[in-house]
């Protein structure tokens, strides 16, 4: 297919971008097949606008005369508005927006055709391989293995090909346990905790059925994570009474006859339809142009938004709490456990891990616990907050962890090497991006789609020196410890620098952020020519010595 | 009273048993633990209310809410004790003679010259020339010299030129308690001013033509323009309503080239009760994000706030862009009139939102001009209605601002806390009474001591790291977003939870930046130094004796930098379902945090925050905010010793 032909009309001049914060600019429209493009006509300075058809939620047009209004809602929650003078114009230029920006094909999407401007230093589709992370593991315990029992994708098509295990489980029993649990994602290792040996693992629901099916093997797996005496804790990210409900659907919890060494704790996530719901109803009340307060407060509430963060931070934080407190091996799901699972096992480690707050340590999370684990990214970011088609399987799952993550780092502002831009990054190229690192819903498709082979990784442009720096954090000092955060409401924020990103002048946030730069980077100058000058002094210091001598 | 329990807010059985002590001053709780000694002080003009509750098997429970937003829960063990400390604290909390207030005993250890000097960091007259008056226009007036005209006005007023003493006299009698049209600011850029007066005795159709030529008079001080704003910050009905009473606001047509407008910022009895549900919600144990968030709506709290914060930036606009004159009142112009003058101030003028700046500002609009503190914020046993958070509001304003604005003020938000706090702690005496000639008679300046002077010898903590003079923002005119959507009006933990560490950040940005800061000017000393050794031994080749003492100071440094990221932190109540499995050992996890014990010797020392001013301390030190400069002393409540009971415990 060719895009030429959804293009109905490549250019229009005289067009008038509105933005908020900005004065209108009068220039030139083009599109291609990915990009709308947006350049001023000043030679002074040429402002130009690149917007990715795939980041465009949605349109709305509107027509005064003959002059028509496109008002573009991205994914990135930013509204432009564009005036173009002729009906038919603005009419061609809708619709092919319109149909560029919803293509069906992954193929046609941008990282299929992105040709990178920068030298690949580091390729980032082989920087974060589970081999090198068992690798770290098991300079520390002997207990678990990597298993290769899904190296085609056959045992459990959401799993990665290669997974860590209990070293007591054969691939054989892995199968059986495979067919034990939702979609085969059977309990595979997510984090171990060096300090005191204790295992977080993650699965999908156990299939028990109305009948109380039992599988000795999944019985097996789940307590060889168990020191000897020892008991543990399943956090079940669904209430009890959907837990059960689920029985008569296949699927079901563990129960304490054939689990005696688990106890069971029902903590309540909410998911999908509700999740989107409540992002599109934050998002409308932050556009609300109105100054009324209470209004605010009142939509704020309505949404609900920031419950979900409360109810997420907090099923996270006990996950950590029992590990780290209680000395307790964890095991997480929920029912397909491709989602909340996903949400407390990441913030858990989050928590607990310092590696996990360090940027490449963040990188290696998102691919491990994320990408490699099955989160369904094609399905859940296919839209945005502005989008009209309330598909059931659209949610806003990352963006939580996103924004949890975001809460811990506000609350713990030096202990992250990353900053508040790099969070907001990795939420843009999840829904939007040139690179094919968020395409596909595992890495089975992935696989398939050869994304390796022709696209580029994010990782692989974030991860040059150039690129870094933007993002570190420059407040950072390492700190090795668990960190606990404080869940209570008066703790919690919105994440301004999402949902207000685009309707609050950003400049004076920025110069306090350049002013905290500078501090520290004097600093550390000054650090250096002290300690230069110092060694200077004692070398001919010494010298001097030895000439008296 | 010995064997008292003081018990933690968030949860019931995170207890520590005691020993209560009353003073003439203070409640006192030291800690029976036998190390650390804790010790909890509370100033009895911060106790806003005690309550004795049913007793219970355990004892007798006392809850002492404060002023400054503390809450202490304390289980007496036998009734009788307890109904003993209830009665004196009542009467101990509510003196009935200025005299039996702290400012009164305080002492600080400096002589009289050191005080007298104090009483004169903060003047009036050198700010009234620092804006540029007197001048062609404005002058200062004697008619008030005496408190003659109006007892709540300081004695030195700054009124148009054209304003003869016949038009002011005349003015004044046409308003509520004589408050007539005075200069609260003036704008040299443009001469537009800001005046300040209480309502006109108006009633349906009176007129004064004496009140008439005031305003005219103002109009007349600022030849740019050709009409005044007269704001009337209460809402259009209270303004209404107040003409059956005789009083009411200015008829547009009486008064020639006026333009009116009504600001709907409510009363203090509004504000009281709103507070009041606010810190219910405050107050409430582990409350669900709905019941904060809608509890927060509900009190109204935020839209207060924004209510004067949008008058001030009114003001602000037609002061610096429209170049039009204003005059402001509500009904006896001491509140709200008060709140509005001195936001917008603070807005036009950078001056204000310095350190030295700030405190020129309270004292002009608010102690001045006869704010009463003494009736607001119940210093003496008073009238419980006269009650009113009115400064409060003023001073969270400038938090709201100092978050839209991070780097445009000079202070930190610690200096707008400790304000607050001694606002309602008369330990200093510049906000004792409701009026400048009450204060002269009761001879404050000769007995008491200043609170600027105070803050200012202590001023390095309360520097904003990210403040620098020459930043856009620190600048001319502030124009704050308003919109909800364009700033988020938050609520202030900081403030209204600020006893309940747990909830805030762990780290602290600012103090961080603060102690980077102090290396940094250590650094540059020592380079000094250094380069200047370098320069002799170069010449001279001699001097190497001193090396030694520069490598400790050194190793010094680096240890006051690391010391910001010990953090002293235990997980919440996450989940009640954990009580009931009992696999804890009960050794566990207390070696594991070892790095955490070291904050412990500061506890003493962090808790007693500011309502620990001893006789024998010079005045604050709260320790808790002076982790920059103080070394190894992040100040935690939660350090690794008790840490592992506290985990699980539910409420």
């Amino acid at each position: 297919m060719e895009f030429a032909e959804l293009i109905k009309t490549p250019r229009a001049d005289n067009v008038t971008l509105h933005r908020p914060f900005h004065p209108a600019v009068e220039g030139t429209l083009c599109l291609t097949g990915h990009h709308l493009i947006f350049s001023s006509r000043r030679h002074d300075n040429a402002e130009e606008l690149w917007l990715l058809h795939s980041n465009i939620d949605s349109i709305e047009k509107r027509f005064l005369g003959s002059l028509g209004t496109i008002a573009i809602k991205c994914k990135d929650l930013r509204i432009i508005q564009l005036d173009i003078p002729g009906m038919e114009e603005c009419l061609n230029i809708a619709s092919s927006i319109e149909a560029l920006s919803t293509l069906d094909s992954v193929t046609l999407m941008y990282p299929f055709f992105y040709r990178p401007m920068f030298e690949v230093v580091e390729d980032g589709w082989s920087s974060f391989l589970l081999e090198q992370e068992f690798e770290h593991l098991s300079s520390v315990t002997n207990e678990w293995r990597l298993s290769c029992v899904n190296k085609d994708f056959s045992v459990c098509p959401s799993y990665p090909p290669v997974v860590i295990v209990p070293k007591s489980m054969d691939d054989e029993a892995l199968r059986k346990v495979a067919l034990f649990r939702h979609g085969g994602r059977f309990p595979v290792l997510s984090y171990y905790h060096k300090k005191n040996g204790m295992a977080m693992m993650r699965s999908s629901q156990p299939l028990t059925g109305t009948n109380g099916r039992r599988c000795k093997e999944d019985e097996k797996l789940v307590n060889s994570a168990l020191r000897s005496g020892r008991r543990g804790f399943v956090i079940d990210t669904r209430p009890l009474h959907v837990a059960q409900q689920a029985r008569a659907k296949g699927g079901g919890f563990e129960q304490e006859v054939y689990y005696p060494q688990w106890r069971r704790i029902h903590k309540y996530i909410e998911r999908f339809n509700i999740l989107q719901e409540s992002f599109i109803k934050l998002v409308e009340a932050c556009n609300d142009q109105s100054h009324n307060m209470d209004r605010w407060l009142s939509k704020l509430e309505a949404s609900n938004w920031l419950t979900h963060i409360k109810e997420l931070l907090t099923a996270a934080c006990l996950a950590a709490q029992c590990i780290d407190r209680e000395g307790a091996s964890v095991l997480v799901h929920g029912s397909e456990g491709t989602d909340s699972t996903l949400q407390v096992t990441s913030l858990a480690q989050i928590i607990l891990d310092p590696r996990c707050r360090t940027i490449r340590g963040f990188e290696a999370l998102v691919v491990r616990e994320w990408l490699q684990a099955g989160h369904p990214f094609h399905q859940r970011c296919a839209q945005s907050a502005y989008s009209n088609s309330k598909q059931k399987w659209e949610a806003p799952v990352f963006l939580l962890f996103l924004e949890c993550v975001w809460q811990i780092h506000r609350q713990f502002p030096c202990s992250f090497e990353f900053n508040e831009q790099f969070l907001i990054m990795l939420f843009e190229h999840a829904y939007a991006s040139q690179f094919g690192t968020f395409l596909g819903n595992n890495e089975n498709e992935r696989a398939k789609l050869k994304l390796p082979q022709k696209t580029m990784s994010l990782w692989s442009w974030v991860n040059r020196p150039e690129e870094l720096s933007r993002f570190q954090n420059p407040l950072y000092e390492a700190n090795s410890l668990v960190i606990w955060p404080s869940v209570a409401p008066q703790s919690l924020q919105l994440w301004e620098g999402v949902f207000l990103r685009w309707n609050r002048p950003s400049k004076f946030l920025k110069e306090a952020e350049e002013e905290t730069i500078n501090i520290i980077k004097y600093n550390k100058e000054l650090q250096a020519k002290v300690n230069a000058l110092r060694r200077q002094l004692a070398e001919m210091e010494t010298d001097e010595e030895a000439q008296e001598e | 009273v010995e064997n008292v329990r003081l018990l933690d807010r968030l949860s019931s059985r995170r207890a520590v048993l005691g020993t209560l002590y009353l003073t003439a001053t203070h409640v006192i709780f030291v800690e029976n633990g036998s190390e650390t000694r804790k010790e909890t002080w509370v100033l009895h003009s911060q106790i806003s209310s005690i309550e004795k509750q049913a007793t219970t098997a355990t004892g007798c429970p006392l809850l002492i809410r404060c002023k400054n937003f503390q809450v202490i829960q304390l289980v007496i063990p036998q009734e009788r004790d307890c109904h003993d400390v209830y009665i004196s604290l009542i009467r101990l909390a509510r003196p009935v003679k200025y005299e039996e207030l702290y400012c009164f005993s305080f002492n600080p250890k400096l002589d009289k010259e050191e005080r007298e000097q104090g009483w004169t960091l903060v003047d009036l007259n050198e700010e009234y020339n620092r804006m540029g008056v007197p001048n062609n226009y404005w002058q200062i007036s004697d008619v008030n010299r005496d408190y003659g005209v109006c007892d709540s006005y300081p004695t030195e007023i700054y009124v148009p030129k054209s304003a003869t003493a016949h038009i002011i006299v005349g003015s004044s009698k046409f308003r509520s308690r004589r408050r007539f049209p005075a200069l609260s600011y003036y704008c040299k850029g443009n001469n537009a001013s800001i005046c300040r007066s209480s309502q006109p005795l108006s009633g349906f159709s009176a007129r004064c033509l004496e009140d008439e030529q005031m305003l005219q008079a103002i109009r007349k001080a600022n030849p740019g323009s050709d009409f005044i704003y007269v704001v009337d910050t209460r809402p259009k009905l209270n303004a209404m309503a107040n003409r059956a009473a005789g009083k009411g606001y200015e008829n547009e047509d009486n008064y020639s080239n006026i333009k009116f407008q009504f600001i709907g910022i409510e009363n203090i009895h509004v504000m009281r009760n709103s507070l009041q549900k606010m810190l219910e919600v405050c107050e409430l144990k582990s409350p669900s994000m709905s019941d904060f968030l809608w509890g927060l709506e509900n009190s109204g709290w935020l839209k207060h706030i924004k209510a004067i914060m949008d008058a001030g930036i009114f003001i602000a606009k037609a002061v610096a862009e429209e170049g039009v004159s204003v005059l402001v009142h509500c009904s006896d112009g001491w509140d709200r009139t008060a709140q509005v003058c001195s936001v917008a101030s603070l807005l036009l003028d950078p001056y204000y939102r310095t350190m030295k700046g700030f405190m020129v500002l309270i004292e002009k609009d608010w102690v001045s001009f006869g704010h009463k503190f003494n009736h607001r914020y119940g210093n003496l046993d008073g009238d419980p209605k006269e009650i009113s958070p009115v400064i409060d509001q003023f001073i969270e304003c400038v938090w709201q601002l100092m978050e839209q604005f991070p780097c445009a003020f000079e202070f930190n938000e610690r200096f707008l806390i400790h304000i607050q706090h001694h606002i309602y702690s008369c330990q200093f005496g510049n906000f004792l009474c409701n009026s400048q000639k009450e204060r002269r008679e009761l001879k404050i300046k000769e007995r008491t001591y200043s609170l600027w002077a105070h803050l200012w010898k202590n001023r390095a903590d309360y520097l904003n790291p990210l403040y620098k003079s020459d930043h856009s923002q620190t600048q001319g005119t502030l124009h704050p977003q308003i919109a909800p959507c364009n700033f988020l009006y938050k609520f202030w933990s900081g403030m209204y939870n600020r006893f309940e560490k747990g909830l805030h950040p762990r780290q602290s940005v600012t103090d961080y930046l603060m102690a980077v800061k102090e290396e940094t000017q250590q650094l540059e000393e020592e380079l000094e130094i250094l380069q200047e050794r370098l320069a002799n031994l170069q010449k001279s080749q001699s001097g190497d004796n001193k090396v030694k003492n520069k490598q400790q100071d050194r190793s010094k440094q680096s240890g006051l930098y690391t010391s910001n990221n010990i953090l002293a932190n235990t997980p919440q109540e996450y989940s009640n379902d954990l009580k009931s499995f009992p696999s804890r050992s009960p050794s566990q996890g207390d070696e594991e945090d070892s790095a955490l014990i070291l904050t412990q010797d500061n506890l003493k020392s962090s808790d007693p925050d500011l309502s620990a001013n001893s006789d024998q301390e010079s005045g604050v030190e709260d320790l808790s905010c002076r982790s920059p400069s103080g070394g190894g002393c992040l100040p935690s409540e939660d350090s690794g010793k008790d840490s592992d009971e506290a985990v699980f415990l539910a409420g």
